[in-house]
């Protein structure tokens, strides 16, 4: 049989405030263990939480990014179960009336673009960590994450296969950073995702029954972990099997998900308002600030660097699917608009290059975004060639200097005096009589062993232009 | 609307509450005569009223994004019953 994959996602961004959602502790990764939980967040007797404004702007921010209804009246529920982690015994979130209504967001995957629905995205305190290894007949639990405000974002089950929930994890990844609410760290779990996953036969319009996948830390991770959830479901239908609705971990070094069997049983959370705080009225005054602070955005970014630099899609695309990237471009091109192009080859390239086989990240490059343009502009006004480009990019990542510096140092300066250059094509010429009547009598393919010799002769540094053009002149 | 007892001691499962068959009885005819109380308001009309999410009449007061609070953890767990190097010990979880 034939079936169809349907997955929804529940993406976790924790919002990049000083300050928890509700209590004036900090919120610094890798803290000292509990020393970044306060009495709000321990739950002891007494003690009331109070809303961060900035939480509440950079979710307005979220909303109007995925053009969504506001709720600019929201309301905040607890969600009751017990957990060592949750010192409070219940989890403070929103239910009925989130922050962010309905809105839409577009992926693209290869040629074709869909629209996927944003059901909701609603704020929400973390909660603890619980270790369970660091003693052997105790959880150690730490209270430092307690608190720190997320912002869950509900899609609508509108993917259809693995490839394009990772499109459009990815595409709310970039967006978060864009917007500068979420750093977007997803090893220190900054950004996490959930995949509800349902299979039926092509066709059916009713829903299979879901798994939800949780501990998916990457997307590699999240793409591996629905193809085998997908494969699980169909062995179990097409053995005439049931799928149970259930919360299933991914473990990444087994490449298998497992039942969490402890969640199904308390999946009931009695959720009510919460008397300690009040319904949240975001005053009109404070939507149109957060709208005058919407920075520009993906889609937009990508428009302008079409219509300003002459990038293709593609290009634009690509340099504007990460914030980094596309702020290295820019500084690029402060002192570069006339190779705008020749700028987004080094970073797509070299650079990006360079970066993967070091596995940094483009914040951490060795070349700044300054010197890379430096090193471009010295393409563009003919002083070295591209070949010889990448040995000073080699060079400059190697921390050699700057790009005119390594140049002198190094004599690499192009060849552009004609005579000198004619002298040893002639030479050339005159040396290897064979390959002369070779071309004369058709190969056009041989002139690319003259401007290999005459390359050797000058290590590189003859105008490659103007050497081709001086070898057909005399050999024809 | 009322509740079985089944349903009552559900309730109690999940808010961790030991009742008695004795109580279970009690509980279950005392949170029934309330529904029926409650039922009541089913009697009037609230198409087109905002579900009441607070009693007063106010909105949220927002707090700006400072860090104030200082570490405090030495006092925290000197009432707590067992703690580790930083971490608050509790009787093993297992996921």
């Amino acid at each position: 049989m034939e079936w169809e994959t349907v997955i929804g996602l529940e993406i976790h961004a924790q919002l990049n405030t000083k300050s928890k959602i509700f209590s004036a502790a900090a919120t610094k990764f890798g803290a000292e263990p509990n020393s970044q939980a306060c009495a709000v967040d321990l739950g002891l007797p007494g003690v009331l939480p109070v809303l961060n404004k900035e939480v509440v702007s950079k979710a307005v921010k979220f909303g109007l990014a995925v053009d969504a209804h506001i709720n600019q009246r929201n309301v905040f529920d607890r969600k009751n179960y017990f957990y060592p982690d949750l010192p409070k015994g219940y989890q403070i979130s929103q239910l009925d009336w989130p922050i962010v209504g309905e809105g839409e967001i577009e992926i693209t995957l290869g040629d074709t673009t869909k629209v996927v629905g944003i059901t909701r995205a609603h704020l929400e305190e973390d909660a603890g960590k619980s270790i369970h290894d660091l003693y052997d007949d105790f959880t150690a639990v730490d209270l430092n994450r307690a608190g720190i405000p997320l912002l869950e974002i509900v899609s609508d089950p509108d993917m259809r296969s693995a490839k394009e929930a990772v499109a459009y994890a990815k595409k709310i990844h970039t967006l978060v950073q864009y917007l500068e609410i979420c750093d977007g760290n997803m090893q220190e779990g900054s950004f996490r995702c959930d995949a509800n996953v349902s299979i039926r036969p092509m066709g059916q319009e009713k829903l299979g029954t879901r798994a939800e996948l949780k501990n998916i830390n990457s997307f590699k991770f999240l793409e591996r972990a629905i193809n085998l959830e997908v494969e699980r479901q169909q062995d179990i239908l097409e053995e005439g099997g049931k799928v149970a609705q259930e919360t299933r971990l991914y473990d990444a070094v087994k490449h298998e998900t497992r039942s969490m069997r402890s969640k199904e049983e308390a999946n009931d959370y009695r959720y009510f308002p919460d008397p300690d705080l009040l319904p949240v009225e975001i005053s009109d005054e404070l939507m149109a600030q957060i709208k005058q602070e919407l920075p520009e955005l993906p889609q937009e970014k990508k428009a302008r660097f079409i219509a300003e630099f002459g990038l293709s899609e593609y290009d634009a695309d690509v340099l504007t699917s990460q914030k980094p990237m596309a702020d290295y471009f820019e500084k690029m091109i402060v002192n570069n608009a006339d190779h705008a192009k020749l700028c987004a080859n080094w970073i797509m390239g070299e650079l990006s290059a360079s970066l993967n086989k070091h596995q940094l990240e483009l914040v951490d490059a060795p070349i700044t975004a300054d010197n890379l343009s430096l090193l471009v502009n010295r393409i563009g006004d003919d002083t070295i060639s591209g070949k010889i480009a990448k040995d000073v990019f080699k060079a400059m990542w190697d921390g050699e200097g700057s790009a005119d510096e390594i140049i002198e140092a190094k004599g690499l300066k192009q060849m552009t005096d004609i005579g000198a250059i004619e002298v040893i094509v002639d030479e050339i010429i005159a040396n290897n009589a064979p390959q002369v009547e070779q071309f004369k009598s058709g190969n056009e393919k041989i002139l690319g062993f003259f401007v290999g010799q005459a390359m050797k002769a000058t290590q590189g540094k003859a105008n490659p232009k103007l050497l081709n053009e001086m070898l057909r002149a005399k050999l024809s | 609307m009322s509740l079985s007892e089944e349903q009552v001691g559900q309730i109690a499962y999940l808010a961790r509450l030991s009742l008695s068959e004795e109580a279970l009885q009690s509980n279950t005819k005392d949170l029934n005569s309330i529904l029926s109380l409650v039922e009541k308001l089913a009697e009037i009309d609230t198409d087109g009223i905002t579900p009441m999410a607070h009693p007063l009449h106010m909105t949220q007061r927002l707090r700006e994004d400072k860090v104030s609070e200082e570490d405090q953890s030495e006092s925290f767990q000197a009432i707590a019953p067992k703690i580790g190097k930083k971490h608050y010990l509790v009787p093993t979880v297992i996921e």
